[in-house]
């Protein structure tokens, strides 16, 4: 075997084979490390996963690992393993953007706690990925550093606003990759781009070095090719931190253990009436009756449940985001860190902070910071803030009721498949109208994931499926998910993104 | 109390108007820690040194409630008399100042921790009658402290006009509990007297809960005065002004004063009050203009997502309640009582910040004459002179009462327990080496004196013939002249008696 064929084949592999193969000394940390940088060399500039890739520091990470097996110590189901950070994550000394020009050049002087628990597990980080500005989007169009393509169609978006995470996933520039989900910048980039991806529990992870886009939605997941690899990650990710007064202090569901139980059979799964029919393509509305079909062969019991208030969800959704990140931006004002533009000796303090966010700051970003500020203008509160909490709690209630008499719910992830770059561009409720299915989860707070299920027949695109668990019963995603991902890796004899065209 | 002095116009304004108070105090906590993080509180740092990623507020850092600020609230409050929330939650201030780190303060908006309870504050009119003012309170709830700006150049001494200004974010995040009175109504002439009173007892409430230094000059108590006028026969309240800078418990009385005045004189001629924030200006007894709140500025109030809500265990709270010290007032009564002390006394010792250390002092043996004299003499000049406050002095009450002790035992005179003091001061140790190192025992062996005696009439005979004569006030010459012979180590009385017998003089 040849150098670029060996190293195609690691990056073929999943997390958990490459743990496993370092783990028994088949093949060195350094290697798989190397591996996966020269496929980003390779194929990123016609991708544009990563904003930034840390060659030394991934390099020295994955030294480190080799060294520590040598002495003879004990390795984590992940060491060694390359992932990817989106950029929304502090990581001491990195470039850190968060997709935004108003942050060009800074490098934080702290980890986030994902960073310090991937640090912790002996993950490799190998960089930082594209995202939307701020992750505000569906598309990773409103990066401030250009649009990341997805690897199966690069004239298509790759969903957003975790873009970067899945194409670099699906593109095998990485085996395993974070995303964070404030109304679907997981699960819907996994969908368009046939991966897997996972919005834990609100509160399983820290959010502490994640900046933050909307506090009580924003959630970190973790990206993968597998149910099984995506649960390794949710292991090394979840858990109590006192840094994060939103963090639960409670045990961490056994998502492992449940991606490899695999066994539906007894289980009521739901189908939301709301999240189907008008405004799904026919393709993935054809690609989700079949998934449940295998998994009524696989002994569930499909039944369909309505969520009458789900459809005020994406209203209060488009008032409480932008209402929170009104607040989390205002301080990105060229003071303290990142551009400061217009300092002329002139202009007094209002006017650098007015031109930097001017000019730091894209359209949509701008958008919803002018929609939050008048939403909590005095006067205007109670009329949308205030009624968009209501209408959460009612959508709450509407999951607590329907769990009561399902163990899961269903539903496509995304009603569309991939779109084309620049199709939705300037249609921006269009664009809001991509996450219908995935933003009732982050406004009660509880967890979701989505996987493949098939290509689209009318275009070939992948098609994802959400799974919907009640609030820290993460493991029931695994356990279904890793039992429909058997089923249809079987029947196609390979995992769908082995489908996706060689780069 | 002071005795107010009547201004004429203050009179003319009382005659046609109804003042109406209200008062904005934010008292900043002396816990360890900062209200969100980690960091340390303490006050004289070098700047920028007590900051991690949450106080200067950088991308991704998020906020922590410091238990210790939320424990000293609730002691407030139920000192306070008030009701403490079940459930109750942060909300973030929108509003972009380059002292603010995130660009919002982490406060309370519609959810206090406390609420509805009151301060009963003692008044003394200038016939020296005792009023009780019930001064009810809103609420008490906690929040963050911002960063100090310093403005370099310009002459404003203010933001704009600067050349350029320098944040130091050490104070950011300092955990502050504002107290908010409701309206106060039908204190009348009074209100000046009122305001201070109120202030000076709740700065010794908070201080006897030991939650805060409540230091005005150092900012660690900062009072905001509301004041308005009505008149006398409307029943609708005036428009109120908002009173800053008010940095001592004097100034809070000059400051309301000063304000019913202002806008007595606008009213009287025909104007309006502008609803605005107003600097009290030290020097003149003023009040200017600064920023017009009639724009009404929106902050934006909503519930801080970053924080989960408090809830205090009820259980918790009435611990904290059968935990309270006596209340200042209560206690001041007792000891005036006790001590026998008239008003002017007591206050003396109120007011020159020395209950404390006076009782501290009686409890460590002295009789409470001699440990008012030393704290409220001797020490006060000290820390006068040298602008620090009392209980900062380097001397413990403990080794006050040994100074006094000495004096009682005849081992000392004041002159010498002044320089045993200034040694304790000094870093010399405790009194008794002080004595011993210094060499400052009185000279109670009489042969010395005797010595110094003869000298001193050998050196004075027409003193000694006055003394003769008949004027025994001319002693004092010789008994000084002993005294500086002897370095001061004599005991005055001793000496005088010894020279009236060796004249055969009778006093």
């Amino acid at each position: 075997m040849n150098a670029s064929a060996d190293s195609m084949h690691l990056t073929s592999r999943t997390a958990t084979e490459l743990a496993a193969a370092i783990a028994a000394g088949d093949v060195s940390a350094r290697q798989v490390t190397d591996a996966h940088l020269a496929r980003i060399d390779a194929v990123d500039e016609g991708i544009h996963a990563f904003l930034h890739v840390d060659y030394d520091g991934a390099r020295a990470q994955a030294d480190a690992v080799d060294a520590k097996r040598a002495a003879g110590d004990t390795l984590g189901p992940l060491a060694g393993v390359p992932v990817a950070l989106k950029d929304v994550f502090t990581q001491q000394g990195i470039p850190t953007t968060a997709g935004s020009r108003i942050l060009e050049g800074w490098r934080p002087p702290y980890d986030s706690t994902v960073v310090t628990r991937l640090r912790n597990a002996d993950c490799v980080i190998l960089g930082k990925t594209n995202m939307d500005e701020f992750a505000m989007g569906s598309s990773t169009e409103h990066s401030g550093y250009g649009p990341t393509r997805n690897p199966w169609d690069t004239d298509r978006i790759p969903g957003g606003s975790g873009g970067g995470s899945a194409a670099a996933v699906a593109a095998f520039e990485a085996p395993l990759a974070i995303g964070t989900d404030t109304g679907g910048s997981i699960r819907q980039p996994a969908s368009v781009t046939g991966t897997v991806g996972v919005k834990p529990t609100y509160g399983g992870v820290s959010r502490y070095g994640l900046i933050a886009l909307a506090s009580s939605l924003d959630q970190a997941g973790p990206c993968a090719r597998t149910v099984l690899d995506a649960a390794h990650l949710h292991a090394a990710l979840a858990g109590h931190d006192p840094k994060d007064s939103t963090s639960l202090d409670v045990a961490v569901p056994d998502v492992v253990s449940a991606a490899r139980r695999a066994d539906v059979r007894g289980m009521k799964v739901g189908l939301v009436k709301q999240l189907s029919g008008e405004g799904y393509q026919a393709g993935v509305s054809q690609r989700f009756d079949e998934a449940i079909e295998i998994l009524r062969e696989l002994g569930a019991e499909p039944v369909e449940v309505s969520c009458p208030n789900f459809e005020y969800a994406l209203a209060a959704y488009y008032l409480i985001l932008p209402s929170e990140a009104s607040s989390n931006l205002a301080r990105f004002d060229g003071m303290r860190f990142g551009i400061r533009v217009g300092d002329d000796g002139d202009a007094n303090v209002e006017e650098v902070m007015s031109r930097t966010r001017a000019a730091g700051f894209g359209d949509e970003v701008k958008r919803r910071i002018m929609l939050g500020t008048y939403a909590l203008s005095s006067g205007y509160y109670d009329a949308y803030y205030g009624q968009a909490q209501k209408v959460r709690t009612l959508i709450a209630r509407d999951f607590d009721a329907a769990f009561n008499e399902v163990d899961v719910l269903v539903s496509p992830t995304a009603p569309t498949t991939a779109f084309k770059l620049g199709e939705k561009l300037d249609d921006p409720l269009a664009m809001y109208l991509n996450d219908v299915a995935t933003i009732p989860v982050n406004l009660a707070g509880n967890a979701a994931m989505s996987l493949p299920i098939g290509l689209a027949p009318e275009d070939g695109l992948p098609v994802g499926l959400q799974i919907m668990a009640p609030s820290m019963a993460d493991d029931r995603l695994y356990n279904v998910g890793a039992a429909l991902e058997t089923a249809l890796t079987d029947r196609w004899g390979h995992l769908l993104i082995e489908e996706a065209p060689a780069l | 109390m002071s005795t107010a002095i009547v201004n004429p116009d203050f009179a003319t304004a009382l005659q046609t108007y109804k003042p109406v108070l209200g008062f904005e105090v934010h008292v900043e906590l002396s816990t360890k820690s900062k209200m969100f993080c980690g960091c340390p509180t303490d006050f004289g740092a070098a700047p920028n040194t007590h900051v991690c990623p949450t106080c200067v507020g950088l991308p991704g850092s998020l906020p922590v409630v410091n238990q210790a600020a939320v424990e000293a609230t609730i002691k407030i409050g139920l000192a306070l008399n008030c009701e403490i929330a079940a459930w109750c939650r942060f909300a973030r201030k929108n509003y972009f100042y380059p002292d603010m780190p995130k660009d919002y303060q982490i406060s309370q908006y519609d959810e206090p921790l406390c609420s509805n309870g009151y301060l009963d504050v003692d008044v003394v009119d200038e016939s020296g009658e005792h009023h009780t003012v019930r001064v009810e309170i809103e609420r008490v709830h906690m929040e963050e402290d911002t960063g100090k700006l310093l403005h370099t150049g310009g002459d404003t001494g203010r933001i704009q006009g600067a050349d350029y200004s320098l944040v130091d974010y050490n104070r950011a995040g300092v955990p502050l509990i504002e107290i908010v009175t409701k309206t106060i109504e039908g204190t009348g002439e009074l209100a000046p007297e009122v305001g201070k009173a109120y202030v000076t007892q709740l700065r010794e409430l908070v201080r006897s809960l030991g939650v805060s230094d409540v230091r005005m000059e150092q900012g660690s108590l900062r009072c905001d005065a509301n004041v308005s006028l009505m008149r006398q026969d409307a029943t609708e309240w005036g428009t109120r002004t908002e009173t800053k800078n008010v940095n001592s418990l004097r100034s809070v009385e000059r400051a309301i004063r000063s304000e019913i005045i202002r806008q007595a004189s606008v009213l009287d001629a025909g104007g309006t009050i502008t609803q605005e924030t107003r600097h009290f200006q030290e020097t003149t007894g003023d009040t200017t203009s600064g920023r017009e709140k009639s724009d009404a500025e929106d902050y934006r109030y909503f519930p801080e997502p970053d924080l989960i809500p408090i809830a205090a265990d009820p259980e918790w709270v009435e611990q904290l309640r059968a935990g309270l010290p006596e209340a200042p007032g209560l206690r001041v009564a007792r000891l005036q009582q006790e001590w026998e002390l008239t008003d002017f006394e007591m206050a003396s010792i109120v007011n020159s910040d020395a209950l404390d250390l006076v009782v501290a002092t009686v409890e460590a043996g002295a009789d409470h004459t001699s440990a008012r004299k030393w704290w409220l003499g001797e020490l006060t000049r000290i820390a006068n002179n040298d602008s620090v406050a009392l209980d900062s002095l380097a001397i413990t009450p403990a080794q006050v009462a040994r100074v006094a002790a000495l004096v009682d035992e005849g081992a000392l005179n004041d002159k010498l327990a002044r320089k045993v003091i200034e040694g304790v001061l000094a870093g010399e140790g405790e009194p008794d080496e002080v004595v011993a190192s210094r060499g400052l025992a009185v000279v109670s062996d009489d042969g010395p004196l005797i010595a110094a005696i003869d000298d001193a009439i050998a050196a004075n005979p027409d003193v000694v013939a006055k003394i003769t004569g008949g004027k025994p006030a001319a002693a004092g010459v010789i008994v000084g002249s002993v005294m500086k012979a002897t370095r001061g180590q004599a005991d005055a009385g001793r000496v005088r008696e010894l020279l009236f017998a060796k004249l055969g003089v009778t006093e």
